[in-house]
Formats: structure tokens, sequence, C-alpha cells
């Protein structure tokens, strides 16, 4: 059965009412505010740290976002645990506060189709993010230029991109989970605990959980299956992904992520940088994961959405 | 006014838990204003749902503007404006910017935009707070900013799902004259409603629902002929004398049924049809003065509380 008229008519209307809703929301501001001090905070404090080391690093710009001084943990640290806060805040009221509202059947009266609103939305709130990572990610490079006094590479710029890009869809993995949420459950509060939980779960029980999992599962297996079997449970979650999508871009002497064999050692120079190319082929399978997340999610709150009945 | 705007055949929703709808068969003819009247739960929002395309339809037709709900809900969304139960809008924006938004869902051209969105407000008196927060409005100025935007859309057809529900009498009476204007303008209206005075004076053409079925379809005149078996009651008072013998002259017309005199000078006659110009000749012919002289029509109130004690009893 086809269905006349294109599911995205009305789409760029969505887009920019949600967008000024988000740019206009105390609640983005306060987020801002909290991601901005926090990471400023954390760059600070590597670039303290990279000045008391000597700069002999090829990659020396790259070390401001992974760098750490105690007490605070390092700029990237900060954004995998932030980003899905922020994300999450986004997200987590975007289809049941039309329906608390009452707004959704008036919205949905007019001649455009739900895949326009949910699309829109999600859109909307993916954009809102990547403007503030874009604006904090400037901010970071305009810092360490100042402080530092030294340019960046063009190499470490393009690194830093990807690096930028994979942030993105980092994000875009926690607004879908909380706009599926949002779909699923009418009341906002609850999908937005239901969101924290998992958030909570996956990034700081799982990784810890799934080395014991997998210990429990193959009890009997040698020690390379048990690493393995570990890693494996570890990447299904989100902030995995990203931790080792980062590692690999940001650390070009990252050769894996996985175990190393004897085999892959042969004839390598240890602590040599891989080329960009190489760097970006052993984060791939890990990025590609970042985005079919954000898709499949997004896919699932697509479809629940579509059943949904329109009537509170 | 022959022209049929909605038209539904065996209109079936089923659920998991039940059925909602059950077979509903009515149709809405072009610049009529049609009710849909019925206990809360008697399935006429999931009636009107399926009409706009917003709710699958488990089985039989529907037709809007000769349009399939199921197929082409784009075009029937042009054509007909929608003011869902309780409407709400987006509090943190005007009234103004609430419509601005759904005028681009609508595709007014932004040159005309403006000045629509102006019309609209004006035409439901709310120019004055057109700038201010949704957020500060009133219920009955959140229905009538609803209409608005039904305005707006240069809808032929109109879809109101309780539109008086929860408004006190002033607001309520306000927003029946609106709709009433709606009318004068050639709009068809399909409005849901358990508040039956109210909508007694509107509408053209009622159905009653129960239980997912319409139990009655047709006039509020034909309903109360069906169910109280023909309620006309001609109510006549004289002054001043004479009259002897108006009983025995009002008992000899052709359709009086009974006649009751509640006290001097005034008389009650159950008729079967609006006989008030051969009771008011009887009057003169008796020699009497004719000071007051009126019809009761049959109340929707009435025929529903009769008709669904008549199912009560039977069931």
């Amino acid at each position: 059965m086809r269905r006349e008229g294109s599911a995205f008519h009305g789409l760029g209307t969505v887009i920019l009412k949600e967008l000024s809703d988000h740019f206009a929301s105390a609640r983005m501001r306060v987020l801002e505010w909290l991601v901005v001090l926090t990471a400023l905070a954390a760059v600070y404090g590597a670039i303290q740290q990279v000045r008391d080391v000597t700069a002999e690093d090829p990659f020396l710009f790259l070390r401001l976002f992974t760098t750490a001084r105690e007490p605070l943990p390092s700029f990237v640290s900060f954004l995998s645990f932030l980003v899905p806060l922020m994300a999450i805040g986004l997200g987590f009221d975007s289809v049941n506060g039309e329906h608390s509202r009452r707004t959704l059947s008036r919205i949905l009266s007019q001649p455009i189709y739900r895949d326009a609103l949910l699309f829109g939305k999600f859109l909307a709130g993916l954009a809102t993010l990547s403007v503030s990572l874009i604006a904090l990610w400037l901010l970071v490079i305009g810092l360490g230029l100042i402080m530092l006094g030294v340019p960046p590479g063009g190499e470490e710029m393009v690194r830093a991109l990807i690096f930028l890009f994979v942030t993105i869809a980092y994000a875009g993995v926690w607004l879908a989970l909380a706009m599926l949420f949002s779909v699923i459950f009418r009341s906002a509060a609850t999908a937005a605990l239901v969101t924290l939980g998992i958030w909570l779960f996956v990034s700081v029980i799982w990784p810890a959980l799934s080395s014991a999992i997998a210990e429990a599962l193959f009890s009997n297996a040698d020690q390379a299956t048990l690493v393995i079997a570990g890693q494996m449970l570890a990447r299904l979650s989100p902030a995995t992904l990203f931790g080792e999508s980062v590692l690999a871009l940001l650390h070009p002497t990252t050769r894996t992520l996985g175990p190393v064999y004897l085999s892959q050692l042969q004839g390598a120079v240890m602590g040599a940088p891989l080329p960009i190319w190489d760097s970006i082929m052993v984060a791939w399978p890990q990025i590609v994961g970042l985005i079919a997340a954000t898709i499949l999610l997004f896919a699932g709150g697509y479809v629940a959405f579509q059943r949904q009945e329109v009537r509170a | 006014m022959t022209e049929t705007v909605i038209e539904t055949k065996g209109l079936t929703k089923r659920y998991s838990t039940g059925t909602a709808v059950d077979g509903v068969t009515f149709s809405v003819k072009a610049g009529e204003i049609f009710g849909l009247l019925g206990p809360n739960g008697a399935g006429k929002t999931t009636t009107i749902l399926m009409l706009l395309g917003l709710s699958d339809i488990t089985a039989g037709e529907a037709r809007v503007f000769g349009h399939d709900p199921r197929r082409e809900p784009l075009a029937i969304k042009r054509r007909v404006g929608y003011l869902p139960d309780s409407v709400g809008f987006y509090d943190n924006l005007s009234a103004a910017e609430n419509l601005h938004y759904t005028a681009r869902l609508m595709d007014v051209p932004a040159e005309t935009r403006a000045q629509k969105v102006a019309d609209a407000l004006g035409r439901v008196g709310l120019s004055e707070v057109a700038d201010k927060k949704v957020g500060t409005f009133s219920r009955g100025m959140r229905q009538r900013l609803g209409l608005a935007e039904i305005i707006m859309k240069d809808a032929r057809a109109a879809i109101l799902d309780e539109p008086t529900n929860g408004l006190d009498p002033q607001a309520s009476v306000e927003l029946l004259e609106l709709i009433r204007s709606f009318k004068s303008h050639g709009v068809s209206i399909l409005l849901s409603s358990h508040l039956l005075e109210r909508v007694q004076t509107v509408c053209d053409r009622v159905a009653l629902f129960n239980r997912g079925r319409i139990a009655l379809i047709g006039t509020v005149a034909e309903l109360g002929r069906k169910v109280l078996g023909g309620g006309y009651a001609v109510e006549v008072e004289t002054s001043g004398g004479g009259g002897i013998g108006l009983e025995s002259r009002f008992s000899a017309l052709p359709g009086v049924r009974t006649v009751e005199q509640p006290e001097p000078g005034r008389w009650r006659l159950g008729c079967d049809r609006d006989l008030r110009a051969e009771a008011a000749a009887e009057v003169i012919a008796a020699g009497a003065r004719l000071s007051r002289l009126s019809l009761d029509e049959p109340s929707l109130e009435t025929i529903y509380t009769r008709y669904f004690q008549e199912v009560a009893n039977a069931a």
C-alpha cells in the first residue's frame, strides 16, 4: 500500500523549530556551561602538563585532548562522560513531551507524516550537539594555539577533525537512545531515568562486568580466548567503542586495539607512529559500530513511533 | 448542498483489548454541522482519528473529500482542520508564533503568512494577546486558538473533538458562536461531544454513539420521534376571560393526543406535529385573547437519557 506524498514534507520546518527551541532552552544553556567549564579545566590542566614534559612529541597538539593532570581527567574522558549527558538532556522528552503538552495530535493533523516529525527532532538534536561540540573543539584548539605557541601540523588537524566526527557519532548514539525511550515511555521522568540508568550501566559497570562474564562463560578456555571474549563483550558499550577509536586516532602509536600477536610485531618499529590512514583503519570497526548503533536505535524509535496510537 | 464531505461504511477499529469502533456508517454533507454524541469511551475520538489517518483502520471504508485516509492522509489533512480534545500549544511560544509554525507546516507561502495569522487571530478575538505566551492562556483561549488554526488553513471541513469540554458557560457560548460562523462560511463540521444541550443548539444532524456503534442517527426532531414517540408540546396562554370550551376545541384538533391545563389560562398540548397555528386559530375562534404560544422541541438530553434507559432495560 503506497502512501501519497513525501515522508519528509515539512522536515525543514520541524528542524528549524526544534533547533530554535533547543538553543533558546535554559536546559541547553546549563548543559553547555557544564561541558565548556569542565572541558576547559581539563585542557588547561593538560597544557600545564604538556609544558612540563618536553616538547619532543611530534603530535604535541593531540596531547591536549588526551593528557590528564591529577586530579582532573583528560579532555577526552570528560567528553566520553558528558556528551551522553548532553544528548540525553536534549532527547529524553522529545516525543513524550509532545504527548503531555497535547500538541502531538494537533501537529500530526497538519499535512505532514510522522516521519518528518521524528526525523526533524533527531536531526535538530544532532545539529545542536554538533554545533556545541564544534564550538568546544575550536575553543580547545584556540586555547592550545595561544598557550602552547606551537601551530598544529596538517596531520594533527586531520586526526583532530576525525576525532570531532567520532564524538558527534557518539553523541548520536545517546540521542537516538534517549529518543527511543521518549517514544516508549509516556512519562518524561521515566524515560530520563531509564536512559540515565543505561548510560551509567554501559559506561561504568559494563567494562568491568564484561571480563567477569567472559570468565564465567569460558571458564576452561585459554588466556587469549578469555581476553578476546572480554573485549568483544565490552565493545557492546558505545563508551568502549568511543574510547578505543579515540585512542587509535589521537595516539598515532597505537597499532592495534586488541591483543598483539607476535607475528604482528615482526618488523615493527616500536613506538613509531602509524600513518593517518592506518590509524583510521585501526579505529574503523569502532567508528562504524558507533554509526550503526545510532541507526539501529533510531530505527527502533521510528518503528515504535509509527505504531503508536496518537491519543493519550 | 448534496455533496458528501465525509463518508464512512462499516468503519471498524479493533484493539487487542476489544473493539473500540464497530461498523460505523454515516455521512456528512457539505455545509452541515454533524454531531457525534455519546458517553466517554463510546468510540467518538477513535472514529475521528481514523478519518484523519492518524489511527489505522481495522476494517471498513472511510472517505473524506473522496480521499482514503489510509492512502492519502496528506490530501485529507490539507483540507480538513482538526481541533483535538483539550488542544495543546507550545507554552514557551506566543500565540502568533504557534500559528506561524503550523502555517509553515501547511505550506502557507511566506508572503501571506503574517497576514493570515493576523486575520485568523482577529476572527477568534485573540488579536490583543497575539504576542503573549500561550502558557498564560486560559482553556477557552486555547480552544479559540485551535479554531484560529483551522481558519488559517482555509479548511473546507472542520473536525472538532469535544470543543466545549471543560469551558465555563460564557466561553462555550462564544465558542459555539464561532462554530456557527464557520458554517456560514460554508465549512462542514463534524463535532463530537457528551454535552448535549450545547450541541443541540448547533447541530443539523446527530449520531448517537453507544459502545462503538451508532445507535441512532438523524435530526434532533427525528430522533425525538423515534425515541419519545413524537414529542411536540405546544403551550398556549390566554388572558382576560372568554375561552369557554377551549379544552374540547383543542382535543378535537387532528394530531392532538393530550390536553392538560396546569393552571387557569394555560394549556399544554401533546401533539404529533407542530400545531401552533391551529391552536392559535382555535383560541381566537373561542373568543379568547392569545398572550403566549410556544413549542417545546424534544430536548436531546431527554432523548439521550430515555434511549440509554431503554437500552439498559432491554439488556
